[in-house]
C-alpha cells in the first residue's frame, strides 16, 4: 500500500464537499452569522475609540479579519471532530478497513475542511466588502488566503487530537465553550492586542489564533501588532505541529 | 483449500478475555459460520480478521496473507458488513458504493459497471439516487451487502447479518447470501445468534461461548451428534432422573436445564412408553413431554448447558450462578 492514494484523498474531500453543499441551514447561518457580527458590531461600534488604533482605520475594518478567523476556527475544528461523528454513526469502520493509509485519510479530511474555511472566508470578505470595509488591495493581500489556510490547519489539527482523546460526541459542547471559545476571544478578534491589559496581553501571545487575526489583519487592511513574517512563521511551526500528532493519533486510533 | 486459518488468537482487554485462543479454518467456497450469545466474543474475531482491531496474541491467515504482518494485502481481498451499519446517510445509496469504489481504487467504467451490478444483485436500482436517510433497515443492510462485494472480494465478512430486521426481510438477506455465495463462488464468513440463520445458510458452524470454541463442525454433523431425534420433558426431580435415565443404553446424550431434561435418541415412538413407566415406577412427575428433530437449539444447549436466546454472555453468567446457589 502506498503511502499516499490520491483517489482516496479525493474522495474523502469530495465526500466532505458533497455533505457540505447539501446542508442548505449551514450554508444559510453561514451568511447570517457574519454579517449580524459585521454590521450590528461593527457598524454599532463605529465610533468606538481604541487606543493605538491608527486613523484611516474604522472599526469594522479592524473586526473584519477577526470574524473571517472566527469563521474559519468553528467548522476546521468541527472537521477535525467529524472523526467522532464518523465514529459514532459506524462510518469510521468502513473507512479504516480500506486499502488506503491512514495519512491519505487525514489529508483528504484536511484538505475538505480548509476548502470550506476558504470558502466561508471568501463569503465574510464579500459581505464586508458590501458593508464598505477598506481593504488594502496589494500583492500581499493575496497572503491573506495562505493565513486562512494556515489557520484552518491548526484548527484541523486541533480538532482531531480532541477527537483522538474522546470517546464520544457528547463532550463536543464541553470543548467547544472550554476550549474553542476562549482561544478566540484571547486571539483579539474584537479589539487589538495593544488595548489589552498585560496579563490577558501575554496569555495571548501564547495563542496560536493570535497570530492568525494579525496576520490577516496585516495583509487585508495593512495594520497589525506583529510583523507578517513572524505571524507566518508562527502559523506554520504551529500548523505543521498540530497536524502532525493529530495525524499520529489519528492513524494510532481503532474503529 | 483453506482461505482463512486461525491459529491460537487472542485479545485481551485487561482482565477481560474477549477471545481467547481459538483456532479454526474455513474453506475456500463454503458459508462458515460462528454461532454464540452476545458477548461471545464473535465481533472481537471479525474485527481482528478484517484488520480493524490487534490481536493480544496469536495469528491468522487470510489468502496466505498475515493479519499482524501483511494487513494491507488482505484488505483488497475482504468485504465486511458491519453489525451496526456503517453508512453515510448525508449520501445516496451509489454514493455510498462510489466512495467505497473509489477507496478501493476502482476506475471509472469499472466502477459504473460494478455498481450497477451490485445494485441489481441486492434489487435496489430504483432506489439507487435516494439519500441513505430514506432508507429503511433491510435496504440499508442490502447496500451494506452490495457495497461488500464492490471490489470483487474473495471473502466476504458478515456480522450478525440480519440483526434487528423483520422475518421476512431476514428471509430475503438469507436469499442473498445464499445465491451470492453459489453465483459469485465468495466464500462468507458470518456471525449470529440466530440458530435458524445458522441453521439455514452455513455448511460449517463454530459454536462460541465466552471466547472460546466449543466445537466445530457441518451443521447437519452437529445435530445427529445430539441424536436423530429429541425428547424435552419438564418433571420434578430432574436431576435424579437424568441420572438414571443417563444409564440407558438407548439414550444417545442428556442435557438438564432447570426442571427440562432433553434426551436425545432414535425410534421415539418406542422409547416415549418406556419413558413414562420409568417415571411413573420412580415417583417421578412429568408435567409436559415434547419430540421433535434436534436443532442447533439443542446443540448448543448441549454444549454451554444453557439457551442462547434471551441471554447475553452476563446474564447467563447470573443466571448459572443462580443456579448454583439453589
Amino acid at each position: 500500500m502506498a503511502l499516499l492514494n490520491y483517489q482516496g484523498i479525493y474522495v474523502m474531500w469530495l465526500r466532505q464537499m458533497k455533505r457540505f453543499i447539501r446542508t442548505k441551514s449551514r450554508i444559510i447561518a453561514n451568511f447570517i452569522q457574519p454579517f449580524l457580527f459585521l454590521s450590528i458590531l461593527g457598524l454599532g461600534l463605529a465610533g468606538a475609540a481604541l487606543p493605538g488604533l491608527p486613523s484611516g482605520i474604522n472599526y469594522i475594518d479592524l473586526l473584519t479579519p477577526g470574524i473571517i478567523c472566527m469563521s474559519i476556527l468553528f467548522p476546521s475544528v468541527f472537521t477535525g471532530l467529524s472523526v467522532l461523528w464518523d465514529r459514532q454513526f459506524g462510518f469510521l469502520q468502513e473507512v479504516l478497513v480500506a486499502p488506503v493509509s491512514r495519512l491519505s485519510i487525514v489529508i483528504g479530511r484536511t484538505l475538505g475542511g480548509s476548502t470550506i474555511s476558504l470558502i466561508q472566508g471568501m463569503i465574510v470578505f464579500l459581505i464586508a466588502i458590501a458593508l464598505g470595509v477598506n481593504f488594502k488591495f496589494s500583492p500581499l493581500f493575496l497572503l491573506s488566503f495562505v493565513f486562512m489556510i494556515l489557520i484552518s490547519f491548526v484548527a484541523i489539527g486541533m480538532g482531531l487530537i480532541i477527537a483522538s482523546k474522546m470517546k464520544s460526541i457528547e463532550g463536543f459542547q464541553f470543548v467547544m465553550s472550554l476550549l474553542i471559545m476562549p482561544l478566540l476571544f484571547l486571539s483579539a478578534p474584537f479589539s487589538t492586542l495593544g488595548s489589552m491589559p498585560a496579563l490577558l496581553r501575554n496569555i495571548a501571545f501564547l495563542n496560536p489564533l493570535t497570530y492568525g487575526v494579525d496576520g490577516l489583519r496585516a495583509t487585508m487592511i495593512g495594520y497589525s501588532y506583529f510583523p507578517i513574517y513572524l505571524n507566518l512563521s508562527v502559523l506554520i511551526v504551529v500548523s505543521v505541529l498540530m497536524m502532525g500528532i493529530g495525524s499520529y493519533l489519528f492513524s494510532k486510533s481503532e474503529a | 483449500m483453506k482461505v482463512i486459518s486461525v491459529e491460537g488468537l487472542k485479545k485481551h482487554y485487561r482482565d477481560v478475555r474477549a477471545v481467547d485462543g481459538i483456532s479454526f479454518e474455513v474453506n475456500e467456497g463454503e458459508i462458515f459460520g460462528f454461532l454464540g450469545p452476545n458477548g461471545a466474543g464473535k465481533t472481537t474475531t471479525i474485527k481482528m480478521l478484517v484488520t480493524l482491531l490487534k490481536p493480544t496474541g496469536g495469528n491468522a491467515r487470510i489468502n496466505g496473507y498475515s493479519i499482524t504482518k501483511n494487513p494491507n494485502d488482505i484488505r483488497n481481498n475482504i468485504g465486511i458488513v458491519f453489525q451496526d451499519p456503517a453508512l453515510d446517510d448525508d449520501l445516496t445509496g451509489k454514493e455510498n458504493l462510489d466512495f467505497h469504489a473509489r477507496m478501493y481504487g476502482m476506475k471509472k467504467e469499472e466502477r459504473i459497471k460494478r455498481i450497477r451490478e451490485v445494485l441489481k444483485t441486492v434489487e435496489l436500482e430504483d432506489k439507487a439516487d435516494r439519500f441513505v436517510k430514506t432508507y429503511s433497515g433491510g435496504m440499508k443492510r442490502r447496500l451494506e451487502i452490495a457495497r461488500g462485494l464492490m471490489h470483487f472480494p474473495k471473502i466476504l465478512f458478515l456480522d450478525e447479518p440480519t440483526l434487528g430486521l423483520d422475518p421476512q426481510t431476514r428471509r430475503s438477506i438469507w436469499n442473498y447470501v445464499k445465491r451470492l455465495n453459489k453465483k459469485e463462488k465468495i466464500t462468507i464468513f458470518l456471525t449470529t445468534h440466530y440458530m435458524e440463520e445458522a441453521d439455514f445458510l452455513c455448511d460449517r458452524v463454530g459454536i462460541i461461548d465466552q471466547g472460546k470454541i466449543l466445537v466445530i463442525n457441518k451443521t447437519s454433523r452437529l445435530k445427529s451428534m445430539i441424536g436423530k431425534e429429541v425428547i424435552n420433558i419438564v418433571c420434578s426431580n430432574a436431576k435424579t432422573f437424568a441420572n438414571i435415565l443417563k444409564k440407558e443404553k438407548w439414550v444417545e446424550s442428556v442435557k438438564i436445564h432447570d426442571s427440562n431434561i432433553t434426551i436425545g435418541t432414535r425410534e421415539i415412538e418406542k422409547r416415549l412408553p418406556l419413558l413414562i413407566r420409568m417415571a411413573g415406577r420412580k415417583k417421578i412427575e412429568i408435567k409436559s413431554i415434547d419430540m421433535r428433530k434436534p436443532t442447533l437449539e439443542d446443540v448448543f444447549l448441549y454444549y454451554t448447558g444453557r439457551k442462547i436466546r434471551d441471554h447475553g454472555a452476563s446474564t447467563s453468567e447470573q443466571f448459572k450462578r443462580g443456579i448454583m446457589r439453589h
